[in-house]
């Protein structure tokens, strides 16, 4: 059987993986954030604990170093019931030894339910997902996508303002390398908002506007009439000439602070997927400003998507497991 | 004393003889003695084959000079385990390549005359296909120091190159050129900055979505344009591989119409492919340079149809499933490619009315003349070094079948047309098709 005939769960999406935002439906990208949204309550509860995956393994596969997106995903696993192991291993283009699909093999052999894999190589996820039978959970590949990322983006907003069809959704920072940059692009133009890259040139990936988006160089021009300003970070090791020529040259023409925020909408939104580098791309006063920033729910709301699409892969898996079984008989 | 022993005669008769050189294409039979071609034409056993002659019926097939293929990796020395002299061999049998030229890019690199040695012993041990070597053009592939191109020369390097490696340095460029003119050498180039050139793919829509470092097409037209600054400054004699782009070809036209001595190929896939062929991620399309736009990819066509381009090498390059399962930045670049030239080639006459004639000399006189080989023509004389093909034939491309170690071929399941039938080398029939 391939997977387009199989049997799936009742509700909008019907896929066995979750590797991108890139070719997913608007009702199938609503369904998740619907399913979210219920979520939400439950991890205000004082009782977080549900049963839904009771039984199942989930691993935390992680190839890139992170403990704000591990934990979350622990966290949402563990609340619906699920026995979590967390898995770091460190990776190196040149380290040679044990495959990507070496690992992915090993690990298939004990039969886990869901992995999550974050890998630092673009389509890495993917690959690996070729290999297993559980269901695979992008938690960000490379400069592709991280599509829990832009979920969890998308329902702060959405809770916050109450649509997204219609808004002005600015991105700034580095977008060459983002992969939060690609997930929410292909998510939000998917959902008729309208998208605005703030960037310089060299951080500007080439044809970039053939994904639906306008680009800008100049900030304020970028920002005027934008209803969202989602800022990227900055990694560490281009901020040294490679791609800026310094810190302070970035923050003085690239950093969100008072001045530029101007620009936009008077009550636009602050969001950042974190981890932060206060005075390099945001003002440590707007970051922490509670009328604006909304970039402590967006880690609350970061449980809530990913408890979502670990309720809805298992779903899907095991409809899947049911039809087989069915069949076998 | 003894009588001379009797002559080894074969006679290809009924053939569709097609000879680039001499603009030859007519019905007609050859007469291969020795493994030299004693007789050609149309009007050959008009009478009827003589007796004591071993006949082949070519039905009406085409027969033409065999495949000389300038860009063959063979794996030999220090990849052994995905391809073998041997293995290389016969998969160039399979193709209709009667001569193939290794590149030396090895482990160890082919930089000194026991590597060139080496090279010409293991092909006389397989006793395949015909083998030529390049020697590198710097120590080790490091750009830095010339190789002993005289030595090398003598040895039987046909030319020297730094394999996939662009010779980076202007000054080493320079003289390279300055010091092959001694000895008539040629410098081949991978035309890449290298500077610009550290990503997985073209650079454009599809490297930004896919979240993977591009390659600008430019990277390639620059390194063209400044060699060819230093060919006019040093009058050496330069030729351009796997050449991929709209600019280079363009670059590469206008000093063939100043008059520079400046040759080039190109590679089937990149006539053949674009980089949507990457597609999800399909290391199989990765190359070295990647494949480019579409527009870059009609310009090859018509490079090759108005002469500019001068031959199709297959650019041979095995690689087994370790280098090629892994996330795409990191996978090997190549694609294996004996065994899928004619087919592929031969897009070019069925689908872009290309001369027959015209695409087989890009594939049989033009490499050998600009490696100075003596292949590559139907000729009095010559080694009867001969490819029969089926030119409508009609299959699917499917790498299990291969001869060659390595499978690593993005145009599995692809329907072509054109096939070999019968690959001679010397007189002596190394492949037949089943």
């Amino acid at each position: 059987m391939t997977s387009a005939q199989r049997a799936t769960a009742t509700g909008g999406y019907h896929h066995r993986h979750l590797l991108g935002i890139e070719g997913l439906t608007a009702p199938e990208i609503l369904f998740l954030l619907d399913l979210s949204d219920s979520y939400v309550d439950v991890n205000r509860a004082t009782d977080k604990k549900r049963d839904l995956l009771f039984g199942r393994t989930v691993i935390n596969l992680f190839f890139e170093n992170s403990t704000r997106t591990r934990t979350s995903f622990e966290l949402a696993a563990k609340r619906l019931g699920a026995d979590v192991i967390n898995m770091s291993i460190a990776w190196s283009s040149i380290k040679k030894g044990e495959t990507l699909i070496d690992t992915a093999m090993t690990l298939n052999a004990m039969h886990p339910d869901v992995l999550v894999v974050r890998h630092p190589d673009s389509g890495a996820v993917q690959l690996l997902s070729e290999k297993v039978n559980c269901a695979v959970i992008n938690g960000g590949d490379g400069s592709h996508e991280h599509p829990t990322q832009a979920l969890l983006d998308a329902m702060t907003i959405r809770r916050r303002l109450g649509r997204l069809e219609g808004l002005q959704v600015a991105i700034c920072g580095d977008i060459t390398h983002s992969r939060v940059a690609r997930s929410n692009i292909h998510l939000l133009t998917t959902l008729g908002a309208r998208v605005r890259l703030i960037a310089p040139p060299t951080l500007m990936p080439s044809k970039v506007e053939r994904m639906g988006v306008e680009t800008f160089h100049d900030m304020r021009k970028g920002l005027e009439g934008c209803d969202i300003v989602m800022m990227l970070r900055l990694q560490t090791e281009r901020m040294q000439g490679s791609y800026v020529p310094s810190t302070r040259e970035y923050y003085r023409f690239f950093g969100l602070d008072q001045d530029k925020l101007q620009a936009a909408k008077p009550n636009a939104l602050i969001m950042h997927p974190g981890p932060m580098n206060r005075g390099v791309e945001i003002d440590s006063d707007l970051a922490d400003d509670i009328n604006r920033s909304v970039i402590r729910e967006q880690v609350e709301m970061g449980v809530a998507v990913r408890m979502a699409c670990l309720d809805t892969l298992n779903r899907n898996l095991m409809a899947e497991r049911l039809a087989e079984g069915q069949a076998a008989q | 004393m003894n009588a001379l022993p009797p002559k080894h005669r074969t006679a290809y008769i009924n053939a569709r003889l097609l000879d680039p050189a001499s603009g030859l294409d007519a019905p007609g039979a050859l007469l291969a003695e020795d493994g030299r071609i004693s007789d050609v034409g149309p009007r050959l056993f008009a009478e009827g084959v003589p007796e004591g002659i071993r006949t082949i019926d070519c039905a009406g097939a085409c027969l033409a000079p065999g495949f000389v293929d300038m860009r063959v990796h063979i794996g030999e020395p220090g990849e052994e385990q995905k391809e073998t002299m041997d293995s290389a061999g016969r998969a160039a049998a399979a193709g209709g390549v009667t001569s193939m030229v290794a590149l030396p890019n090895t482990d160890p690199v082919i930089d000194d005359v026991a590597g060139v040695e080496y090279i010409a012993r293991r092909a006389r041990e397989e006793k395949r296909v015909k083998v030529y070597t390049y020697a590198a053009v710097t120590r080790g592939i490091e750009g830095r120091e010339l190789t002993e191109f005289g030595l090398l020369g003598e040895y039987g390097a046909v030319a020297f190159t730094d394999g996939r490696t662009a010779i980076a340095s202007a000054r080493v460029m320079s003289r390279a050129l300055s010091y092959a003119k001694t000895f008539g050498h040629l410098i081949v180039q991978h035309p890449e900055e290298p500077t610009l050139a550290g990503g997985a793919m073209n650079g454009g829509e599809l490297a930004t979505r896919l979240g993977l470092p591009g390659i600008p097409a430019v990277a390639e037209v620059m390194m063209v344009e400044r060699d060819l600054r230093l060919v006019e400054l040093t009058g050496g004699r330069y030729h351009v591989a796997h050449v991929s782009t709209a600019a280079a070809v363009e670059a590469i036209k206008r000093a063939k119409a100043r008059g520079l001595d400046v040759t080039c190929d190109t590679a089937p896939h990149y006539l053949t492919l674009n980089e949507i062929a990457v597609g999800d991620y399909r290391t199989f399309a990765k190359v070295s340079p990647p494949l480019r736009s579409e527009d870059d990819r009609r310009a090859i066509v018509e490079g090759l149809k108005d002469g500019t381009i001068d031959a199709i090498a297959s650019d041979h390059s095995p690689h087994d499933q370790e280098s090629k399962r892994l996330p795409f930045a990191i996978a090997e670049p190549g694609i294996v490619g004996l065994e899928t030239l004619l087919p592929l080639a031969l897009q070019l006459h069925h689908s872009d009315s290309m001369p027959l004639l015209d695409l087989l000399a890009c594939l049989t006189v033009k490499p050998a003349k600009i490696l100075g080989l003596e292949g590559g023509r139907l000729a009095k004389g010559a080694a009867a070094d001969l490819v029969i093909f089926d030119l409508n034939r009609a299959w699917r491309i499917d790498p299990d079948r291969f001869e060659s170690k390595s499978k690593n071929s993005p145009f599995e399941g692809l329907p072509v047309q054109g096939r070999v039938r019968r690959t001679v080398v010397d007189g002596r029939t190394l492949f037949e098709a089943a």
